[in-house]
């Protein structure tokens, strides 16, 4: 929205810094290219072509360290959670976390019983997006995404929170 | 090639190991049948290597705890050059069950093996590599056995005034 104060003829535009590097930021969404359960195969389209999630610069990589937000799509097991716990870590900050599926959200189907599932991945690391679904549609995660970046717009990296 | 039939197949079975193998019977057509812990790795090398069954389709584990034999290991079979299957089972001891294990004849019983003892606490004597594959390293239970409780009792999480009731 800000981008959208241009010069009337000079090709100059005036914004803040905050919002520049914000609009940077949330148009370069890079996350982990890792799935845990069924929900990664939703996750898998919405990647590909008939979702293209690369139009709004969502491009997995293969390394945490190069990544702004993992998708934890999928059962998240007591064996897996020390993994993701690690995975988290190793992500430069500013890090986001999109859980997407009911099993990832809070357990899901293994909600009542169960001696291998975690109930919420937010039980291990802090979460910013649920989606919702079992699994979601491509949609909701592309939601998911978008709703994400809202939230990235209103942040500041300049004014220390 | 002509396909066996589990008539032929218990004839010859029955004539090599005579009352060590027995309750043959054909749920849904596929021969199954038990022997002892004794003579189970016999048995696999004998239908490996006499009758063809080349495949190891799976090992898994059962529980009936009112048996005086509860916990069992079955062996899925599966001769590729005919087409045919077969199934055996091996019941244990509830206290510490044992059996050989069939790394000796199938590498790849490896980890069929492992996940058996993570989740019912079978031992394979010989196994290379015998810990848990699926479940967390310190986890004490065998949670496959019928006396593991579905839900920690100390789970606080599900009170009912959480949901406004």
């Amino acid at each position: 929205m800000s981008l959208d104060k241009m010069s009337q003829d000079g090709g100059i535009m005036v914004t803040k810094l905050d919002d520049l590097l914000n609009w940077a930021r949330l148009s370069s969404l890079w996350p982990v290219s890792f799935g845990i359960a069924c929900c990664a195969i939703e996750m898998m389209g919405a990647y590909s072509a008939n979702f293209d999630l690369d139009r709004l610069g969502v491009f997995p990589r293969p390394t945490p360290r190069q990544s702004d937000v993992i998708i934890i799509a999928g059962t998240v097991t007591f064996k897996m959670a020390e993994r993701i716990r690690r995975l988290y870590e190793q992500m430069p900050e500013p890090r986001y976390v999109i859980s997407m599926g009911s099993c990832s959200n809070c357990g899901g189907p293994y909600w009542q019983y169960g001696y291998h599932v975690v109930k919420g991945v937010d039980r291990i690391i802090p979460v910013d997006i649920y989606v919702q679904g079992c699994p979601p549609r491509p949609e909701a995660l592309i939601g998911g995404i978008i709703e994400l970046q809202k939230k990235i717009r209103g942040e500041s990296l300049l004014t220390s929170s | 090639m002509e396909k066996i039939s589990n008539t032929a197949l218990i004839e010859q079975i029955s004539a090599r190991f005579g009352e060590q193998t027995f309750e043959f019977s054909e749920p849904i057509g596929l021969l199954t049948f038990e022997t002892s812990k004794e003579t189970i790795i016999d048995v696999l090398t004998f239908l490996k290597t006499e009758l063809g069954f080349n495949f190891l389709t799976d090992i898994t584990g059962i529980h009936f705890p009112e048996a005086k034999l509860p916990i069992g290991v079955i062996y899925h079979l599966h001769n590729f050059r005919k087409n045919v299957r077969i199934r055996i089972k091996v019941f244990l001891e509830d206290e510490h069950p044992s059996i050989p294990t069939a790394f000796v004849l199938w590498r790849g019983a490896d980890w069929m093996e492992r996940e058996t003892y993570d989740f019912y606490g079978v031992n394979f004597e010989g196994h290379p590599d015998l810990r848990r594959i699926l479940n967390m390293d310190d986890m004490v239970a065998f949670p496959m056995r019928k006396e593991f409780p579905l839900e920690d009792p100390n789970r606080v999480d599900k009170k009912d005034f959480f949901f406004g009731r």
